[in-house]
C-alpha cells in the first residue's frame, strides 16, 4: 500500500513536469507575441526592453524553459501584471472557495443521484423511470452558465431572495475563520451556484446508479434476500445499492476533473471568487502569469483528486488490489 | 424480435447490414431514440436553411414603427423572442446560432474520434512499450481541465471558430483512447484475429479489416458523447467571452446578455438560446442512450 502510493506520488510529479512542459509551450509558442506571457502591454519601450533582459526573453527557447522549470520549483510562479503581487498569493485564497463550491455541488448531486438511481431502477419500466431518464438527460443537457442565469432571474431579481454574485456581503467582515465559511450569509451566497452545479453533476450519478443498480437485478444474492423475505426497500438499498455504487464512484472520481473544468462558468456567472473565475479575468486582462498559475493548479488538483479516489476505490472494494 | 430477416447473400453489402441492422432495429423499437434523431434531423434543417427561415437579418438593428431603436421589445408576432439592446432580432440570432454549434459539434467530435480511436486501435493491437507511452500520454492530459484550456488558448491566438474546434479536439481525444482500447485489447484475443495473423495478414490489414469493424459500434457511442462536450464547450467559452466574434453562435448570444445587464428584465433574451442548447443536446444524448444499449446488450429491457 506504501508502496503503490508512493509511486503514485512519484508518476504525479513526472505528470506535473510534463503538464508544465506542456503550458510553457502553450504560452510561449503559440502564434502571438511570445513575450506576451511577461509583459504587461501597458508597459513603455524602455521598461520593456529591461524586462525582457531581466527575465531572460532574449534567450534561447530551451535556456528561457530551464530557467521557468528551475522557478517553479523554488515556488516562483511569476508576478501578477494587475494585481502587483506573486501570482501564487493572489490565487491562494481561491484555491479554497473552488473546491468549497465543488465539494458541496459533488456531495449534494451524488447522494440525491444515488438514491433517485436506486428507485429508477426498482421501477423498470414505469412512467416514473422513462420520466426519470428524460430527466437526468435534460439537466445533463441544460449548460450550467445558463440554468445559473435562469435561476439569478428567478430568485435574485424576480423574488430578491438571494444575491445574485459574489461570496460574501460587500463590507461585512468575518470574527474568525470559522465564521468566514459558516455564516448566514456566505451559505447564503453559496446556495445559488451550488444549486445550480448539482444540477448539472446530479445527471451523471443518477443514470450511472440506474445502469449498475440494473445488473444486480438477477444475481443469486438478490434472490436469496427476497426468498428470506426482506421487504423490497432492505434489498433495494442494503443488498443492491452497495454493490452497485462501486462503479459510480469510479466515474464520480473521473467526473471530478471534468467538474472543476465545467465550473468555470458558474464561477463566472456568479462571480464567485475561485480559481475558474480568476482564469476568464486574467486571460481577458491579459495577465499571464495569473492564467498559467491558475492553469497549473487546476492540472494539480485533477491528479491530486484521481490518487484520492483510488485510494478510497480500494478501500470500499477489499478485493481491487492495487499493486 | 420484430424484423423479419431476409434472406441475403453472403456479399459485401449483406456484411454491412448485418452492421447497420442492430441500429436500425434499435431506431423503429426505441422511442427515445426516434425523437433524438428526429430533434437532431431539426435542427439540421434549421441550420442549412437559416438565412430563408430568419425573419430579420440577425445583425440589423431593427426600429418600431415610430421610428425609435426597438431596444429590448419583448416577444411579439413582429418579433418572437423579442429584440436585444441594440434591437436585434433574437428569434433570427438563434436560427443562425444553430449553424455555430451544429458544425464545431460534428467536425470537433469527427476529429475527436479519429483520433482517440485510431490511438485506441494502435495501442490496443501493439501493446508493450507502444501502449504505455500512450497510455501515460492519455493520463497526463486527463489532468487538463477543457475549458480552462480552451480559453487560455482563445487568448493567446486569434479567437476563431476553427480555433475553438482544434482546441476541443486536441484534449477530448483522450476519452475515447481510453475506451477504445481496452475494447480492442479484448478483440484481439479473439481467435480469428489469431487466425488472421497465422495466415499471414499485416498488421496494418488486421488492425483495420479485422479489429476495426468490431470497435465500430463503440466507436459511434463515443462520438455522439463527443457531439455534446464539444457544444458545451464551446458554449461555454463563448459565453465568457473568447468565442469568434465574427460568429453569432448561442454561447455568444448569451455573452451579450450578461454583458450588458439585460438579465435583470429580458427573459426572452436569455431563454430561448439556452433552450436551443439544451434541446440540441437531449436529442444527442437521446440518440447516445439507445447507441449505448446496442453496445452494452445487459442494459437492454429484458
Amino acid at each position: 500500500m506504501r508502496k503503490y502510493i508512493v509511486r503514485r506520488l512519484v508518476q504525479m510529479i513526472i505528470g506535473l513536469f510534463l503538464v508544465a512542459s506542456v503550458t510553457f509551450l502553450m504560452f510561449r509558442l503559440l502564434p502571438g507575441d511570445p513575450t506576451a506571457s511577461l509583459l504587461d502591454p501597458a508597459f513603455t519601450v524602455e521598461i520593456r526592453e529591461t524586462i525582457i533582459e531581466r527575465f531572460g526573453l532574449n534567450e534561447p527557447l530551451h535556456i528561457q524553459y530551464i530557467n521557468y522549470l528551475q522557478n517553479l520549483v523554488q515556488g516562483d510562479f511569476g508576478r501578477s501584471f494587475y494585481y502587483r503581487r506573486p501570482s501564487v498569493e493572489v490565487l491562494g485564497d481561491k484555491i479554497w472557495n473552488t473546491l468549497i463550491l465543488m465539494l458541496s455541488s459533488m456531495i449534494i448531486a451524488y447522494s440525491i443521484g444515488v438514491i433517485g438511481g436506486m428507485i429508477l431502477s426498482w421501477k423498470r419500466g414505469s412512467k416514473i423511470e422513462w420520466g426519470g431518464i428524460t430527466l437526468g438527460l435534460f439537466l445533463r443537457s441544460a449548460p450550467m452558465f445558463w440554468t445559473g442565469m435562469l435561476l439569478i432571474m428567478l430568485f435574485a431579481f424576480n423574488l430578491g431572495w438571494l444575491p445574485h454574485s459574489g461570496m460574501r456581503t460587500p463590507g461585512y467582515e468575518a470574527a474568525t475563520t470559522f465564521a468566514k465559511f459558516f455564516s448566514v450569509d456566505f451559505l447564503r451566497h453559496l446556495l445559488l451556484p451550488m444549486i445550480t452545479a448539482s444540477l448539472y453533476f446530479l445527471g451523471t450519478p443518477l443514470l450511472i446508479m440506474r445502469n449498475t443498480m440494473l445488473e444486480t437485478h438477477g444475481e443469486d444474492y438478490i434472490e436469496l434476500s427476497r426468498a428470506k423475505g426482506l421487504s423490497e426497500w432492505r434489498i433495494m438499498i442494503l443488498h443492491a445499492g452497495r454493490n452497485a455504487l462501486l462503479p459510480v464512484i469510479t466515474a464520480g472520481a473521473l467526473f471530478l476533473g471534468q467538474a472543476l473544468g465545467g465550473q468555470v462558468v458558474v464561477e463566472y456567472v456568479f462571480g464567485w471568487p475561485g480559481l475558474g473565475r480568476e482564469i476568464v479575468l486574467s486571460a481577458q486582462r491579459h495577465d499571464y502569469p495569473v492564467a498559467q498559475t491558475a492553469f497549473l493548479f487546476l492540472a494539480f488538483m485533477v491528479m491530486l483528486m484521481n490518487l484520492v479516489a483510488d485510494l478510497f476505490y480500494s478501500y470500499l472494494d477489499p478485493r481491487v488490489k492495487l499493486k | 424480435m420484430a424484423v423479419t430477416t431476409m434472406p441475403q447473400t453472403k456479399s459485401k453489402s449483406g456484411f454491412r447490414r448485418s452492421l447497420l441492422e442492430p441500429f436500425l432495429d434499435f431506431v423503429r423499437r426505441d422511442r427515445l431514440a426516434l425523437i433524438g434523431i428526429l430533434i437532431i434531423v431539426s435542427f439540421i434543417l434549421i441550420a442549412v436553411f437559416a438565412p430563408f427561415l430568419a425573419p430579420h437579418d440577425p445583425r440589423d438593428m431593427l426600429r418600431r414603427e415610430d421610428g425609435t431603436l426597438a431596444r429590448l421589445d419583448p416577444p411579439s408576432l413582429r418579433h418572437p423572442f423579442g429584440t436585444t439592446n441594440l434591437g436585434r432580432d433574437v428569434f433570427s440570432q438563434v436560427l443562425i446560432g444553430t449553424r455555430a454549434a451544429l458544425l464545431v459539434g460534428f467536425l470537433a467530435a469527427f476529429f475527436v474520434t479519429l483520433i482517440g480511436t485510431n490511438i485506441g486501435i494502435i495501442a490496443g493491437y501493439y501493446g508493450g512499450w507502444v501502449d504505455s507511452l500512450l497510455m501515460r500520454l492519455v493520463d497526463i492530459l486527463y489532468a487538463i481541465p477543457l475549458i480552462p484550456f480552451v480559453i487560455i488558448m482563445m487568448a493567446l491566438v486569434e479567437p476563431s471558430i476553427w480555433n475553438v474546434i482544434w482546441g476541443i479536439s486536441l484534449l477530448t481525444w483522450r476519452t475515447v483512447a481510453r475506451i477504445i482500447r481496452s475494447q480492442v485489447l479484448s478483440v484481439s484475443q479473439r481467435p480469428y484475429v489469431k487466425a488472421a495473423r497465422m495466415a499471414g495478414c499485416s498488421n496494418f490489414r488486421i488492425m483495420y479489416y479485422h479489429i476495426a469493424p468490431n470497435i465500430l459500434p463503440l466507436a459511434l457511442l463515443e462520438m455522439a458523447f463527443a457531439v455534446g462536450w464539444a457544444i458545451t464547450a464551446e458554449a461555454s467559452v463563448s459565453f465568457v467571452g473568447f468565442g469568434d466574434p465574427t460568429v453569432i453562435s448561442w454561447g455568444q448570444i448569451l455573452h451579450m446578455v450578461f454583458l450588458t445587464g439585460a438579465i435583470r428584465t429580458a427573459w426572452w433574451w436569455v431563454v430561448p438560446p439556452g433552450l436551443a442548447i439544451a434541446l440540441l443536446l437531449i436529442g444527442v444524448f437521446f440518440t447516445a442512450r439507445s447507441l449505448e444499449e446496442v453496445v452494452n446488450p445487459r442494459l437492454r429491457r429484458r
